[in-house]
């Protein structure tokens, strides 16, 4: 399948099927950083993914100096 | 995996709460932790007018559409710091967001352009001044910001800091013991002199990821690349262990930050304190008129110092 990343932006590919969670820690990616979207649709960890999949990996973290008024 | 409440297939899962949800059920799950909030921590009545600050992120347009949805007042204001390739595009989002979903329940979006009002973009700005650009960056948007909602009488300011904020910024004072700083960590901050809005952040019970999940799930389209002055931050780094934690231990985040508002409100009703010392400390700024600890503004003096070291720059080339 093929996973895009972003910070920075690229795509990987990854032997399906696996499921998201097995996909997040083949990346080394923590679940609580990211959402796992397959096409436009968010799916939780257990969900399986195929060969013909395209999956985003989205970062969730964001924010600079401690005070910044809008995150 | 299925949805905790309604039993239909869920779309994300959350192991803080040992439970997961569909997508009704979790707009409904983060609806209700906003409107917890903002009951508990006395932020605001159905009458009072808002000024929400938004960048173009997933926290602070998230916020607008929630309370827009909840039918409150509420307005926004954004501040275009003039970085490059980065700014254009969070200005277009906000401005997407704001004709398409705030204007047809009857909100205005302000715009601040730094380059305008202040001569120069952020960058330019902090070199000129010496500082971190997010510390420029941070005077600029509190004292703006702050600005914005007293002149323009809102009852309130609301900032879209969500659980993940709060937590790593506790981290950072806490292991740097700056305990001054904690009596401004809570939810709420009074309007305790003349011349401070009341500042609300009505997003810290969620936390990063269901605040992006929200915002992916209501098809708001919000800026994903992260601002390039950020780079390196140590907020970054506290976040990404506060993650490592949260993923061996679901429910770190919100026990150490919620846990330090209960130790807080046992101590002292924060509220009373924070204006007592607010009133015996500040006064208003020579320059511009806003409450300071000193006789200059922290913005006044970066504001003076860039002038200075303009006119230096131009006398020498």
């Amino acid at each position: 399948m093929k996973v895009l990343l972003s910070h920075p932006e690229r795509s990987v590919d990854i032997k399906g099927p696996k499921k998201a969670r097995e996909v997040l820690r083949e990346l080394n990616l923590v679940q609580e950083a990211h959402l796992v979207i397959r096409g436009d649709e968010l799916i939780t960890e257990d969900e399986l993914l195929k060969d013909d999949d395209l999956v985003e990996i989205r970062p969730v973290i964001s924010g600079g100096a401690q005070g910044l008024v809008t995150p | 995996m299925n949805c905790t409440k309604c039993k239909t297939k869920a779309v994300i899962d959350l192991p803080r709460h040992n439970a997961a949800f569909c997508t009704p059920c979790f707009t409904t799950y983060v609806q209700e932790q906003v409107a917890y909030a903002i009951k508990h921590q006395r932020m605001f009545g159905p009458d009072d007018r808002i000024l929400v600050a938004v960048s173009g992120g997933k926290d602070s347009l998230a916020l607008w559409d929630i309370l827009l949805k909840r039918g409150y007042k509420a307005d926004a204001l954004y501040v275009d710091l003039g970085i490059p390739g980065y700014s254009a595009k969070s200005r277009k989002k906000v401005e997407r967001f704001a004709d398409t979903v705030a204007r047809p329940h009857g909100a205005a979006l302000r715009i601040h352009t730094v380059q305008e009002e202040e001569g120069a973009g952020i960058k330019e700005l902090s070199d000129l001044v010496h500082r971190p650009t997010c510390a420029t960056c941070g005077t600029i948007k509190r004292y703006q910001f702050n600005k914005a909602a007293v002149e323009q009488e809102y009852d309130v300011m609301a900032t879209g800091h969500n659980l993940d904020d709060e937590a790593s910024r506790l981290l950072g004072n806490v292991l740097h013991w700056q305990d001054e700083y904690l009596d401004k960590q809570g939810p709420t901050l009074p309007a305790s002199v003349e011349g401070f809005a009341k500042k609300v952040k009505p997003l810290y019970r969620l936390s990063e990821r269901e605040l992006a999940a929200y915002a992916v799930l209501n098809k708001i389209d919000y800026i994903v690349e992260e601002c390039p002055m950020a780079k390196g931050s140590k907020m970054l780094l506290y976040k990404e262990v506060l993650n490592r934690l949260e993923t061996e231990s679901p429910g770190t985040k919100h026990r150490f930050y919620w846990g330090f508002l209960e130790k807080q409100t046992q101590a002292q009703p924060a509220s009373t304190s924070m204006a007592e010392k607010d009133q015996a400390l500040l006064h208003p700024c020579k320059t511009c008129g806003q409450p300071t600890t000193g006789e200059i503004c922290s913005y006044c003096k970066m504001m003076a110092r860039a002038r200075l070291s303009s006119s230096s720059a131009r006398r020498s080339s």
